[in-house]
């Protein structure tokens, strides 16, 4: 690796243009979301303050609406309205409610009784007192509200690009996916001086003495809505199809990168998270999709992989990958884990994959009905010779594929079984098996090859291409640096694959990736 | 001019007004005096309809105050309150001039009242562009006096509006406020726990307790005809200086011996005996020669002023036995 580590700056500089854009989405998320919760929050709040017995309900609900976790709140808005800057906003605006509707309430009720007494002795009717006493006096108190809520927005805006709303959030996920940690920065550090800079900003507004703060009262809602018109200014190229790719695969030299260079595809495209990527091409919301081969929404979206005719996914065939200390502690162990090999093909996976992710059936039984079908499945034995400690990663594959060793395991050996299931990502489940605080963990080929071993390009170049060759370099590679040994693959290739929907693919023709550019040409 | 008929008004289970009714006569200053909690503010807010009562009808200059909107009944009435309840960011002139505004006065005109007004109330040309929290509290006390006059309007609702103020400044307000041609023209209706305050600054009182009147009367009803026990204890403490400002050389003029001190300086025989005491002691004749409004002379001194205020003092308790 004698390749040129590139500097922040140099990313930065080299993605300047999708910078500014995020930057700009990320500005227009927080303005639009602040001027809904503001139009909305602002008159609650002043209701609540005249009617003191909605005061509580109201208050709690919008506490309640405060404490669902982000992502979720996500994920909910998803059914409603799709994806989008429309449920984006309409997390962000419920996330900037409360500040906004607790400090206008808060504010108005704190004003000294005696002022209203006074102004309604003057003869001042209800909407009197509110434009000339009770707002002006409660205004610092209510641009508290507002600046806590836009720091609220900033924050909450990068998770955005989950759904496909854009924002800086896209760097910073793509970066954490990618473990590019510039890629990270390029996405945090302008989100961090954001809200910086609009905190000191309306921190400066909020210690403007009263006169100063009319004209700012006038000039306020105009800046929000010139900024919130940002989002509106970057429109990407627009395509017949459209595309919505992880941040992940974006960053990908086998992912966008790849299918630019290699096939010189062009599509509108945008980002999301893998999480509602499926539904969203179920629902129509984008057509084509970048998914893993096996996952089992495939089957329960009714979506057709598009063949890779110039191999650019590298393979990714799973198989245990286990530390040479554990198969001597354990003589039994390789022939064990190795019943399974060849037994799962990529439609048998996805089925599995679809029984849990679907039909929300636990990746036990899965596993139990999978082995009693196939005839592997015995019942556990007693006898009791030590303890193998099986890992996997966070996700439903990796959980049924644990269920189906530690089954075997304890059916053919006399070993009993611990799993740690849920483990982070590939760097924790590695570093898990090097520290030997677990034994073994399903792995895939194309990730020991890319995330754990990252060749120089001409290695990857030659042996990414197939399945043998990149088998046979990390099984060596493996057992040299790390003395971990590849079992033999259990038969499916979990990779990238772009998708559809299998009528829309039919009814365009659309078959493999060269197919959709040629129709993406046409039109 | 203001009519309170059978005002009665609870919160919750307290009944903080009971029944009350009195009866106000045009440029008359009537002062509510009683304890706290005795229901004169409430009664007093009622008036405004700051207040919605529970049960009877208030009238002023025969109108019913429910016959219209209440921002409207209350333009017409000035209010004073205790703690001034100054706009904090409004500088004083936009404070005084918030009911002009409500009104649409033309600017030109609320610029001169205001300017007339600061100078009868004694407040500095550059205080117009100060915040209240830059004046002191008899200054502020002084602007909140100017915003309820400003309107000039025939009522004015007093809500203790003296009681936050120190005794020195309160004094000399209450001093000025008395000299003020707007304290003789208009009808007033004040509100105090001051029992000195009421005396000093009432034509009649209404003495409530619990809600209820007790008694409605001129000063001098209340010191010398008490209508109960309630009603004599509540001055008692303070009696006799009452008395010597109640009472004035008129009223003494029958107990005032007829003798030639051969007095220089002649004074009214309107002055209240606290007062020619006060004058006799400070100056350095010993005795004035005082005239009545028959034409009547008495030369007076201190020893003929204590001795004649002793046999009327006489002539009150017997009357009463």
């Amino acid at each position: 690796m004698n390749e040129h580590r590139q500097t922040l700056w140099e990313f930065m500089s080299a993605e300047s243009d999708k910078l500014i854009t995020q930057t700009f989405q990320h500005i227009g998320l927080t303005f639009i979301s602040l001027f809904f919760a503001v139009a909305i929050g602002l008159p609650l709040g002043i209701y609540i303050a005249n009617r003191r017995k909605f005061a509580g309900p109201i208050l709690g609900f919008a506490g309640v609406l405060q404490t669902i976790p982000s992502i979720a709140l996500l994920g909910f808005m998803i059914p409603l309205l799709g994806i989008g800057a429309k449920p984006a906003i309409v997390a962000l605006l419920i996330y900037a409610l409360l500040p906004i509707i607790r400090n206008t309430y808060t504010g108005i009720i704190g004003i000294d009784g005696n002022i209203i007494e006074a102004s309604r002795a003057l003869g001042m009717n209800k909407w009197q007192i509110l434009f000339k006493v009770q707002l002006p006096l409660a205004m610092p108190v209510i641009f508290a509200g507002i600046r806590t809520a836009t720091v609220i927005n900033v924050g909450v805006a990068t998770l955005a690009s989950y759904i496909a709303a854009g924002g800086l959030g896209e760097f910073i996920f793509g970066g954490i996916s990618l473990n590019n940690t510039n890629m990270i920065l390029a996405g945090a550090i302008p989100a961090a001086m954001l809200a910086i800079l609009l905190d000191n900003l309306l921190a400066l507004l909020q210690k403007m003495n009263f006169k100063k703060l009319k004209k700012v009262l006038y000039i306020f809602p105009i800046i929000i809505v010139l900024l919130a018109s940002f989002y509106a200014l970057p429109s990407a190229y627009g395509t017949v199809l459209t595309a919505g790719f992880t941040p992940e695969f974006m960053g990908r030299q086998d992912g966008d990168l790849g299918l630019r260079s290699k096939y010189g595809l062009k599509i509108h495209t945008i980002v999301i998270s893998d999480a509602v990527m499926y539904k969203a091409a179920f629902e129509k919301e984008i057509d084509v999709i970048s998914g893993y081969s096996t996952d089992g929404r495939l089957k329960a979206f009714g979506l057709k992989i598009l063949n890779d005719d110039k191999g650019i996914f590298p393979p990714y065939y799973a198989a245990p990958i286990v530390s040479e200390k554990a198969l001597t502690k354990f003589p039994q162990l390789e022939s064990t884990l190795n019943l399974l090999a060849g037994k799962i093909t990529d439609s048998v996976m996805t089925d599995l994959n679809y029984k849990t992710d679907y039909l929300h059936q636990t990746p036990e039984k899965v596993a139990k009905d999978f082995l009693v079908k196939i005839g592997l499945y015995k019942p556990s034995r007693d006898v009791k010779l030590g303890v193998v400690k099986i890992g996997s990663k966070i996700f439903g594959e990796q959980y049924i594929l644990a269920e189906m060793y530690s089954m075997l395991i304890k059916g053919n050996t006399a070993y009993d079984v611990s799993t740690k299931t849920g483990l982070g990502g590939t760097k924790i489940c590695f570093d898990a098996l090097m520290n030997d605080q677990i034994d073994f963990y399903p792995e895939y080929t194309g990730t020991g090859l890319l995330a754990i071993l990252k060749p120089d390009a001409k290695t990857i170049e030659k042996v990414g291409r197939d399945k043998e060759l990149t088998y046979n370099y990390v099984s060596s590679a493996f057992e040299k640096q790390f003395k971990i040994k590849w079992l033999k693959p259990i038969g499916f290739n979990n990779t990238y694959a772009l998708m559809m929907r299998r009528k829309q693919s039919g009814e365009i023709n659309v078959n493999t990736i060269t197919d959709l550019k040629k129709y993406l040409d046409r039109n | 001019m203001v009519e309170i008929q059978n005002l009665t008004k609870n919160f919750g289970q307290t009944l903080a007004v009971d029944k009350v009714s009195f009866e106000v006569k045009k440029g008359e200053n009537l002062i509510m005096l009683g304890t706290s909690g005795c229901g004169k503010t409430t009664t007093l807010k009622m008036i405004n309809r700051l207040i919605e009562p529970n049960q009877g009808e208030i009238f002023i200059n025969g109108k019913n105050i429910n016959a219209q909107k209440p921002e409207l009944l209350r333009r017409k009435i000035g209010y004073v309150m205790q703690n001034t309840g100054l706009f904090p960011h409004y500088t004083v002139e936009q404070n005084i001039g918030v009911l002009p505004q409500l009104l649409k006065w033309d600017k030109k005109i609320t610029r001169q009242k205001t300017e007339e007004l600061l100078n009868k109330l004694h407040l500095p040309e550059a205080s117009l562009t100060m915040y209240p929290n830059q004046l002191s509290g008899g200054q502020q006390q002084r602007v909140g006096l100017a915003r309820a006059l400003i309107a000039d309007t025939e009522l004015l609702l007093m809500d203790e509006p003296f009681g936050a103020l120190d005794n020195v400044t309160r004094n000399q307000i209450q001093k000025e406020f008395k000299a003020l041609p707007e304290f003789q023209n208009k009808t007033i209706i004040m509100v105090t726990h001051d029992v000195q305050e009421a005396f000093e600054l009432a034509d009649r009182i209404v003495l409530m307790d619990k809600g209820k009147v007790v008694q409605i009367g001129t000063p001098k009803d209340l010191l010398y005809r008490p209508i109960n026990e309630f009603a004599e204890q509540f001055l008692d403490a303070q009696r006799l200086a009452l008395e010597l400002k109640i009472v004035s050389l008129n009223d003494l003029w029958p107990y005032l011996s007829l003798n030639n001190l051969a007095c220089t300086t002649s004074i009214s025989s309107s002055i209240n005996v606290w007062d020619s005491m006060e004058m006799i002691r400070k100056s350095d004749h010993s005795c004035f020669q005082v005239s009545n409004t028959k034409g009547e002379k008495r030369d007076i001194d201190f020893q003929v002023l204590t001795q004649a205020f002793n046999h009327f003092q006489i002539a009150q308790a017997n009357e009463r036995t």
